[in-house]
């Protein structure tokens, strides 16, 4: 490799249209996977790949609005924040990404802000 | 800028509507709420247990000042309103407050009514109504012993049974003959009787009050016969007045209280009312089901989302005595034209009446166990054709096959730890702590804090049961006309119709055309518009992927560990040396962990990688292996045995006909999952009589069994008709398939679907009407030709690709080492 990476250096990962509208896709990772979420109005976010309940894939969930249903309980989780909808309590991890030019970057290291971030 | 909204009674109707209204135009309004009380807003259903020492004040508040205060609510407690100037449209309080509106909101609610006799202003008598009352009522029970109870009603009975826990000695005055006559017959409220005089109470019937007698304070009460009692407190609960003097005196058209129309206004349009103060269609309503109904509605035009209408509520109570199972609902008094069905045990002190009108439930009463109270009451509001159910309606809806949770009926005395809900692991005490400490009303709310009830569904029943014991009956039932989803308030039927009539072709195009109130659904509408789009619209290749739930866009079941599980489809449970070749070499190039023969006759290998799924599915596709659909909402397998080909007590080929269903239906998507089954003779060892479409071969041709389960809730099918020839069978099967796509909800198995509509529906659509019959299997074919593609050959194909990758790979560990 000659480029001198970091850990903080955005990598690409796609473009927009790598994934659906009111879709997911899974970023491969050797600490886990990343859930790339896309909305209707082609925002992108990046939660870790687990739900806080029991630990389902995220991606594979159905995405409405800015939330994700969880495919094995159906528990909510805002795309955002990574928080479980209310009432139900729980977090999961959420990554920086960005869309430049229908270029998604990602930044692989959890944002702080989840409470008992694991 | 918003517009003003000005709240007159901050009571549970009043809070309840802002409280909806909140919820869909949080910014619409700037609101203002006038309460006469000195509190936030309380649960006044909750007074009795109070009284009764079981709970206090602050167990019953529903909103405190600081909700007020989150909300950017204005509250005016313990102020009056007293002047409506609405050509100014202007509000004037006792205090000199003045306010002015855009829309006003009247939720005045009720006043207790006071008879009219000598003395009935003495200190010592009481109304029964809000805080104030109870609290008189309590210090009495301190320092005095004699309490008279004028009214044996629900609210007075409630009193009596308070103060008697307090300590003071009860007896109730009542005119009529019986207790309770407004909601209960005479055997039941013979019973109540008997069971409240055996804890201490006294009753003084047919007792016609005449005076209340007493210098400072009450002393005695004289009766119209001449008869005397002592009495230090009196209670008067002989009923509630609708309060609509301000109304009425400010030129709102008010009868025996504010007339409002279906969406709650007045004839001013700008002043709505909801509550007690409300006369609707000629009805007025003194429980809090119809109120949360109407707040509803009022929220939904203030909001002027427009499309709620109200349409008068049917009611069902409870009493609030603990230790005291008593329902009613409707009509249960009945006339000519209605029949009686009772259930009497007297040594068990069990009694219930169903009042009956063309197979109709008009109305019920329960004295003693009321677990099936709510299941009655659905069948009386759904309007059910009972014909089918009749032989066993009284003996409960557990007699109709509830095999799932056995005798686990009686809720009140059920200890804390009893699991309720089995799927989530859910006892009876975190329920109903939840209900508690949540201050929760509804089934949906329950389910959302505690997630009993929110899987499988099957001790939804339960769940209902323990919300009505614990707030006391007047508990908010499900809505009966229900929305699909919290996304709008049009129900299945509705939007099903509207995809007809509009043509209706995208999930896009319903939600917009309903003006769904979220952006794009949720996980509960999405699944079942596009079920209804496709149901609807076959030919047009309408599936939208990202509106199906995972299993059924990518064609394969997600585990718990996020693995997926394939199940090739075995025709009639047939297989051959081949195809098992096949399995066994994917099972080993894969390493498969589990490989497991499912119930359906059929074999499933368990803990595959998606993105190994379509490398799999090549394999199993050269074998002549296709999708098994055993992930979908769809078509399963037909189970069968080997019938006369080989059993010496066969009757007819069953797994041939098993095969040529499976041929016939296959690719099927159904609103729930649907499964069948051949038995070649009445031994039925493919038990045929628990699947949503049984076939039982007798010696004289085939037995159509329809509407079974053997899952959440054994239901034996119920008997369809006899048919001589394989052909009639598979139109038969066909056509109800097709009923069953065209009419039932999404998510709604076939047993709870003839449940619902009746067996007899069914069979004058399929049995009686051959025109219709073969009309609807005509559709049912048609649709086929569209869906009989196996979806895992077309993804081996390259269809969606995207699924079975990921997107990028990142190593970390790379990462940081060249850092």
């Amino acid at each position: 490799m000659s480029a001198v990476m970091k850990q903080t250096d955005w990598i690409k990962i796609g473009n927009l249209n790598d994934i659906p509208r009111l879709g997911a896709r899974v970023v491969e990772t050797d600490a886990g996977n990343i859930a790339v979420f896309r909305t209707a109005e082609d925002e992108i976010f990046a939660l870790r790949d687990k739900c806080p309940h029991k630990g389902g894939p995220l991606s594979q969930g159905i995405v409405h609005g800015k939330r994700v249903a969880c495919p094995l309980h159906d528990w909510k989780i805002h795309l955002d924040t990574g928080i479980a909808v209310a009432p139900d309590e729980g977090c999961a991890a959420s990554f920086p990404v960005k869309l430049e030019d229908e270029v998604i970057y990602l930044l692989p290291m959890a944002s702080d802000g989840c409470p008992n971030n694991s | 800028m918003a517009e003003k909204l000005v709240v007159i009674g901050n009571g549970m109707a009043g809070i309840r509507t802002v409280e909806e209204l909140l919820k869909l135009a949080p910014e619409a309004y700037d609101i203002t709420v006038f309460g006469a009380e000195p509190y936030g807003n309380y649960n006044r259903i909750m007074l009795s247990p109070v009284l009764a020492g079981e709970k206090t004040i602050n167990d019953i508040m529903l909103n405190d000042e600081q909700w007020y205060a989150d909300n950017n609510i204005r509250l005016h407690k313990g102020k009056i309103v007293t002047q409506i100037d609405r050509r100014n449209r202007k509000i004037l309080a006792d205090d000199g407050t003045e306010e002015s509106y855009d829309r006003l909101l009247l939720a005045t609610g009720s006043n207790p009514f006071m008879i009219p006799v000598p003395g009935n202003d003495l200190a010592g008598v009481v109304s029964f109504r809000d805080i104030h009352d109870v609290d008189n009522m309590l210090d009495a029970s301190k320092s005095f012993k004699h309490a008279v109870v004028i009214g044996g009603g629900l609210l007075g009975l409630e009193a009596a049974n308070g103060l008697m826990n307090q300590g003071m000695s009860v007896t109730v005055v009542h005119i009529n003959k019986t207790l309770m006559e407004r909601q209960l017959d005479e055997p039941s409220a013979n019973m109540l009787r008997r069971t409240l005089e055996a804890r201490g109470m006294h009753f003084l019937m047919e007792a016609q009050t005449e005076a209340i007698i007493g210098k400072d304070r009450v002393e005695k009460v004289r009766f119209k016969d001449g008869s005397e009692i002592y009495a230090d407190l009196v209670v008067m609960a002989v009923g509630i007045r609708p309060n609509f003097e301000l109304a009425k005196k400010s030129g709102i058209h008010c009868e025996r209280g504010i007339v409002v129309n279906d969406t709650l206004q007045t004839y001013d349009p700008r002043v709505y009312a909801v509550g007690e103060c409300v006369q609707h269609r000629g009805a007025t309503y003194g429980l809090v089901a119809p109120l949360f109904e109407m707040a509803k509605v009022c929220a939904n035009h203030l909001a002027m989302h427009g499309i709620g209408r109200y349409s008068g509520s049917v009611t069902s109570t409870k009493l609030k005595v603990t230790g005291i199972d008593l329902f009613s609902a409707g009509d249960f008094t009945g006339n000519e034209q209605t029949e009686e069905l009772v259930f009497q045990d007297a040594a068990r002190g069990v009694y219930r009446k169903l009042i009956v009108q063309d197979n109709r439930i008009k109305g019920a009463v329960m004295y003693g166990d009321t677990i099936d109270g709510p299941w009655y009451f659905d069948l009386m509001r759904d309007d059910t054709d009972i014909s089918d159910l009749r032989e066993n309606i009284l003996f409960g809806q557990a007699h109709l096959g509830d095999s799932g949770h056995g005798d686990d009926n009686r809720v009140a005395a059920m200890a804390d730890t009893v699991e309720i809900c089995g799927c989530n692991g859910v006892c009876k005490g975190e329920i109903v702590k939840a209900i508690v400490d949540k201050k929760l009303f509804t089934l949906e709310e329950v389910r959302a804090h505690t997630k009993a009830s929110s899987s499988c569904g099957s001790c939804t029943g339960l769940v209902e049961s323990i919300l009505a014991s614990t707030v006391g009956g007047n508990y908010s039932l499900a809505p009966h006309q229900k929305p699909l989803c919290a996304c709008t308030e049009h129900t299945h039927d509705d939007i099903r119709k509207i995809i007809m009539e509009q043509e209706l072709k995208s999930v896009r195009a319903v939600m917009d055309f309903l003006e769904w109130k979220t952006p794009d659904g949720c996980s509960k509408c999405r699944p079942a518009l596009n079920y209804y789009l496709i149901c609807q619209w076959p030919a047009e290749g309408l599936d939208d992927y990202q509106s199906r739930f995972i299993n059924e866009r990518v064609h394969a079941n997600i585990q718990k560990d996020g693995t997926y599980s394939v199940i090739p489809r075995m025709w009639g449970g047939h297989t051959t040396p081949k195809e098992l070749r096949a399995i066994a070499s994917v099972a080993e190039k894969f390493n498969v962990e589990t490989v497991h023969i499912t119930g359906g006759q059929r074999i499933a290998l368990y803990g595959l990688k998606k993105t190994e799924l379509p490398a799999i599915w090549k394999e199993l596709n050269a074998a002549g292996l296709v999708s098994g659909h055993a992930y979908g909402k769809a078509l399963r397998t037909v189970k069968t045995c080997v019938g006369k080909e080989w059993c010496r007590f066969g009757t007819q080929d069953s797994t041939h006909l098993g095969i040529e269903l499976e041929k016939l239906s296959w690719g099927s998507w159904t609103p729930h999952k649907f499964k069948m089954a051949v038995s070649g003779c009445p031994r039925n060892c493919a038990e045929a009589t628990i699947k949503d479409f049984g076939v039982v071969c007798v010696d004289s041709g085939y037995e159509l069994h329809v509407g079974g389960n053997g899952g959440v809730k054994v239901r034996a099918t119920d008997f369809l008709c006899h048919v001589k020839t394989e052909d009639e069978a598979l139109e038969y099967t066909a056509a109800f398939m097709q009923l069953y796509r065209e009419e039932a909800h999404y998510l709604e198995r076939t047993a709870p679907w003839i449940e619902r509509v009746g067996l007899t529906y069914v069979k004058e659509r399929i049995v009686e009407d051959t025109d219709n019959r073969k009309a609807l299997a005509e559709r049912f074919r048609y649709s086929q030709q569209y869906m009989q593609n196996d979806p895992w050959a077309e993804r081996v194909e390259g269809i969606d690709e995207h699924e079975f990758k990921p997107m990028a790979t990142i190593n970390l560990n790379e990462l940081k080492r060249v850092s």
